[in-house]
């Protein structure tokens, strides 16, 4: 393989086990260069050990890690050619700002000259001019993200790896920064991977998203495919928030024997019972159980059998829709297209 | 006062009798913040402005006393000629020249020993062997420290183990030519300046070991993994990150093997060439000969000595991570 055209990383096969337990099991992916590439899944999913593998803060147990075709095996953290933004910034607290950044470029044996005009530059990008001399201490822990973002990209790496970076921030911060992560990632053309739980960052910002569950990888595609086209239940529910029908419920909208199946919550619609189900349309009957009100749309939960579907009406401005009462017996429908069909 | 307090309110029962002083008391207090600080902090202060600070006021005050050598009696005369003897005085100054210096290198010592062992208890040692690295290092210190010292004469003596040892694996030609050296040398290892810092620095070792071992073990592991992310190998992160953040660690350390060592009157006096110590000679004077005054004039040096380690200490950011 030619490192011109490999893939920026490769895992095959990779497994990393804690005496019995498997933090990762049997994981291959590959990132392409110059691709925002999340991983996403709950904790405990295994996502941050599979980073952690690749920063080289961790051997597999099985299996190799390739960055740019190279095989990792045996090469600490300090010899690859990656950089990590840690959730909680490790900043080094005895340091300025300045001399963390340069930090990197300082290990590598670059000139003190060389050093400061390169800090300067990163401490731009990110537009902390003012604060180089200051200690991290003195710093709001989003300007400390700043930092940490600028000590990682200031040694130019081809892989920048993100662990939850925005994971300590408000609401409001965090938006911000993942317009500028965004930026910074068309301005410097590398490769990203970024680790998050949740998966709106995830779906918002990546070209590509890995979804994670209990060590296990589940699914790797586009944020659409992973949303109109989930390949498990997991996924269904954890991406996107689908309905998910199992057992004889499946199989009585079409679904292969023993497998689950999906249908997004926008494509039910709730039915009188004596209303006549279009043809092509699944249906099933239950007992409305819940109502709420979401602004876009108002939630509406059918218990069907043992199991609960939920259908989101997207409000209309004017008049009101046509809800159901509550403990009401109604029909859901929904095109037979949309039904999507899982694998386990 | 209740009336005006928020939790009146909330709690009816509160103007039964009986509980009535406790929850004016409670009350009072939680309004006064003041009070309660001033509650709190009185017993230590009376105790350290009594204890501590009295004495040590009462004794610089001794130090500008007349002593008279005819009557070998104490007047109260002001005199400035016992502060002045600390610095015309050749045997004076050399003592504080020599106690300086001793406790600079047993100091120098313990960080050069020390070090390797807390940096190996806090980053490596798991489990079994940290718990057996820490008895290993705190079980001396239960030991009576008159015992060592004089023990150590006995492993040091001309006829003693130490010696032997050396003769044994063929070192005893090694051992003449560095007793034969000037300044640390003597007779023998239990009367040189030598034998005297080995008995010093084994005494303070664990002063120096704890310290940093504890302020190792509060740097994030993060700030290491972030140093070898950063390209920095195993020994550029042991410079650049771990050092720097051990430093509170070694300055504690060192202030207390520095100020054992300074004024220390036991070990001189067991091991170790004759001539005073700083300590000894606080002993001599104020003992011996009965001349508070200019006892109390030396211990003036170890005073502005370990004011000014401190204050170096200081600027140079030792107390900053604390």
């Amino acid at each position: 393989m030619s490192t011109g055209t490999a893939p920026a990383i490769e895992l095959t096969d990779v497994a990393r086990h804690y005496g019995s337990v498997h933090a990762v099991n049997n994981v291959s992916f590959g990132v392409r260069p110059g691709e925002f590439f999340a991983m996403l899944g709950p904790s405990g999913s295994g996502k941050t050990t599979c980073l952690r593998l690749i920063a080289g803060f961790e051997q597999p147990s099985r299996g190799t890690v390739r960055l740019a075709g190279t095989d990792m095996t045996g090469v600490p953290p300090y010899e690859r050619d990656v950089n990590t933004v840690f959730q909680d910034y490790a900043l080094f607290p005895h340091l300025n700002v300045l001399d963390n950044i340069a930090y990197g470029l300082r290990m590598r044996g670059v000139d003190a000259a060389e050093r400061r005009r390169r800090a300067q530059e990163a401490l731009e990008l990110v537009a902390l001019e003012p604060f180089g001399e200051r200690r991290p201490s003195q710093l709001s822990g989003g300007q400390r993200q700043r930092v940490a973002l600028a000590r990682a990209v200031v040694n130019r790496p081809k892989v920048l790896l993100l662990d939850e970076p925005l994971g300590a921030l408000d609401l409001r911060l965090r938006e911000q920064m993942q317009t500028e992560l965004k930026r910074l990632h068309r301005k410097l053309g590398i490769s990203f991977v970024y680790v998050t739980h949740d998966q709106g960052e995830a779906m918002s910002m990546a070209d590509r998203v890995a979804v994670f569950s209990n060590g296990r990888l589940e699914q790797v595609d586009s944020p659409q495919a992973l949303y109109q086209r989930p390949a498990t239940s997991f996924v269904a529910e954890f991406v996107g928030g689908s309905n998910v029908l199992r057992g004889d419920l499946a199989q009585s909208v079409g679904g292969r024997a023993g497998q689950p199946v999906a249908v997004r919550s926008e494509h039910l619609r709730v039915l009188s019972v004596q209303a006549s189900v279009p043809d092509g349309h699944r249906v099933l009957s239950g007992v409305v159980s819940d109502l709420s009100f979401h602004g876009a749309t108002t939630r509406i939960e059918v218990r069907v059998g043992a199991q609960s579907v939920h259908a989101a009406l997207t409000n209309q401005e004017d008049g009101d829709l046509a809800l159901p009462e509550l403990g009401e017996t109604v029909q859901v429908s929904w095109p037979a297209a949309a039904t999507v069909q899982l694998q386990a | 006062m209740t009336a005006a307090s928020p939790h009146a309110l909330q709690a009816p029962g509160a103007s039964s009798p009986k509980a009535g002083w406790r929850r004016r008391g409670a009350n009072t207090l939680q309004h006064s913040p003041r009070l309660s600080l001033w509650l709190l902090l009185a017993p230590p202060l009376l105790w350290f402005l009594l204890i501590y600070i009295g004495p040590l006021l009462g004794l610089l005050v001794q130090s500008v006393y007349t002593f008279d050598e005819f009557s070998m009696t104490v007047s109260r005369e002001l005199t400035l000629a016992n502060l002045q003897q600390l610095f015309t005085n050749a045997s004076l100054v050399d003592i504080a020249v020599r106690s300086i210096t001793m406790a600079l290198a047993v100091t120098l010592a313990c960080i050069a020993l020390g070090y390797p062992v807390a940096y190996y208890m806090a980053r490596h040692a798991r489990g079994g062997a940290k718990g057996a690295l820490y008895v290993a290092v705190m079980v001396p210190m239960w030991a009576s420290y008159i015992v060592k010292a004089y023990a150590w004469t006995v492993i040091l003596a001309s006829d003693g183990i130490a010696t032997w040892a050396l003769d044994r694996l063929g070192l005893g030609g090694a051992l003449a030519t560095v007793l034969g050296l000037p300044l640390i040398g003597g007779n023998t290892l239990s009367t040189s300046h030598l034998g005297r810092f080995i008995v010093f620095t084994y005494m303070w070792l664990p002063f120096m070991i704890l310290p940093i071992q504890a302020s190792i073990e509060r740097i994030a592991p993060n700030l290491l993994l972030a140093s070898a992310d950063l390209g920095g190998g195993p020994l550029r992160t042991l410079w650049h990150v771990v050092l720097p953040l051990s430093v509170p660690g070694i300055a504690a350390g060192a202030t207390f093997t520095f100020c054992l060592t300074f004024g220390d009157f036991i070990i001189p006096g067991l091991v170790g060439p004759a001539g005073d110590f700083l300590g000894t000679a606080v002993y001599r004077y104020q003992g011996a000969i009965g001349n508070m005054p200019m006892a109390a004039a030396l211990t003036l040096i170890p005073i502005v000595v370990i004011g000014a380690w401190l204050w170096l200490a200081r600027r140079l950011g030792a107390f900053d991570a604390l």
